[in-house]
């Protein structure tokens, strides 16, 4: 782990597993998956065991996280979203619990992976198709079909919109994973440098108090974003699964 | 943050209940709790208006456009492409297609900043109850 800034994104199989010649080994990214789905799910389990009606902090903390998420939906997918209520806010809690986990020295980011945002992204785009269709059959199409728009120009403008929908679960999934990446990149190279300039000398060390701030500026922002990043996939979330409620007219 | 201000008026009424007397007291009170929680609840559609305009919402927001705006293109590129392999159409295919993966890329973006309508927002404007551009339609009144 000396100065290289992407050995810490690096995978190693912990428990080496192949079935019918493909490769199901238990990596340290699994590892982490399982501690976070521990974690968040402990942690909400435990604290709200209690059921206080007048909350403990620790209860008041889960009932917060409820709140947001619920009103988030409610607001952007209206009360019939509520029924996606357990998806949004497991992957909110997942997405949230997985980057602060990331914050911790010598621990892995698991959203830093674009496979793994990839997947939920297609868990969210795929749960708004099956919906979509499953509730409103082909008129699910028409989502893809603005109203008022003159039939010559109406292949461009359904072209555009299907490469605008097909370009949800992409940005969906690239935005945390490349904010989860660079975060931790920049990161650790400034970290890098405090190393670097404190083996040259007294001017050196005099030198590595600004990466030094910079370091601890970072990492500031680096929770800022952690929990921004939860927040705008589950905002998405709600979005999407809105069009596939309430598609068109 | 879009949470704590709504969190701190649904909490309000929890932390007003004292130690009570009766049970059918407290049921009364809780009913009371509902239909005071059930009242407020639409009010936040009005504030939302203006709420993502500051704070980590609109640093949210931000954050969405460039990526936003990006996997329009790459997905347009990509589907280029791949039509092109298909038919062997080598170029044409790649370059209508870039192009209109820059036309999605800047109706993404110009819908994540509020500036045109959601995906069927005529329709769903009647709806009353499910107001879409609510979560970022804040830019526009500026």
């Amino acid at each position: 782990m000396a100065n290289d800034p992407i050995h810490q994104f690096q995978i190693s199989k912990i428990v080496p597993i192949e079935i019918g010649g493909l490769d199901f080994s238990f990596t340290n990214s699994s590892a982490f998956m399982v501690a976070t789905v521990v974690l968040a799910g402990g942690f909400l389990y435990l604290t709200t065991s209690s059921r206080g009606l007048i909350p403990s902090r620790l209860q008041s903390v889960s009932e917060m996280s409820y709140e947001f998420v619920a009103g988030m939906l409610r607001e952007s997918a209206g009360t019939h979203g509520m029924k996606f209520f357990p998806l949004v806010f497991s992957l909110f809690m997942f997405v949230l619990v997985a980057n602060l986990i990331g914050m911790f020295p010598y621990f892995f980011t698991v959203t830093s992976h674009i496979i793994v945002t990839f997947a939920l992204a297609m868990l969210v785009i795929g749960t708004v198709l099956v919906y979509g269709f499953w509730k409103h059959g082909f008129g699910f199409l028409k989502l893809f079909v603005p109203s008022g728009v003159p039939m010559v120009l109406l292949p461009l403008v359904v072209a555009i919109e299907i490469i605008s929908f097909l370009s949800r679960p992409i940005s969906l999934s690239v935005r945390l994973f490349a904010n989860m990446l660079a975060g931790h990149i920049t990161l650790k190279v400034f970290a890098g440098f405090i190393t670097m300039l404190g083996s040259l000398g007294a001017v050196g060390v005099a030198g590595a108090v600004l990466p030094l701030f910079m370091t601890v500026a970072l990492t500031g922002l680096e929770f800022l974003v952690a929990f921004l990043q939860a927040y705008v996939f589950a905002i998405l979330t709600c979005m999407y699964l809105n069009d596939a409620i309430h598609p068109g007219h | 943050m879009a949470g704590p201000d709504r969190r701190g008026k649904s909490g309000l009424p929890g932390a007003g209940s004292q130690p009570g007397g009766a049970g059918s007291e407290l049921d009364r009170r809780l009913r009371d709790l509902d239909s005071a929680l059930a009242q407020k609840r639409p009010a936040p559609e009005a504030e939302a208006e203006r709420q993502p305009v500051g704070g980590s919402a609109g640093f949210g927001n931000a954050l969405r456009l460039s990526s936003e705006f990006v996997a329009a293109i790459i997905v347009g590129a990509g589907l280029g492409w791949f039509f092109d392999r298909l038919a062997g159409t080598s170029p044409i295919g790649l370059i209508v297609l870039l192009l209109i993966g820059f036309a999605a890329g800047v109706l993404n973006v110009m819908r994540a900043a509020g500036q045109v309508a959601e995906f069927g927002a005529v329709g769903r404007a009647g709806d009353g109850g499910s107001p879409g551009k609510d979560g970022d339609g804040g830019p526009k009144d500026k």
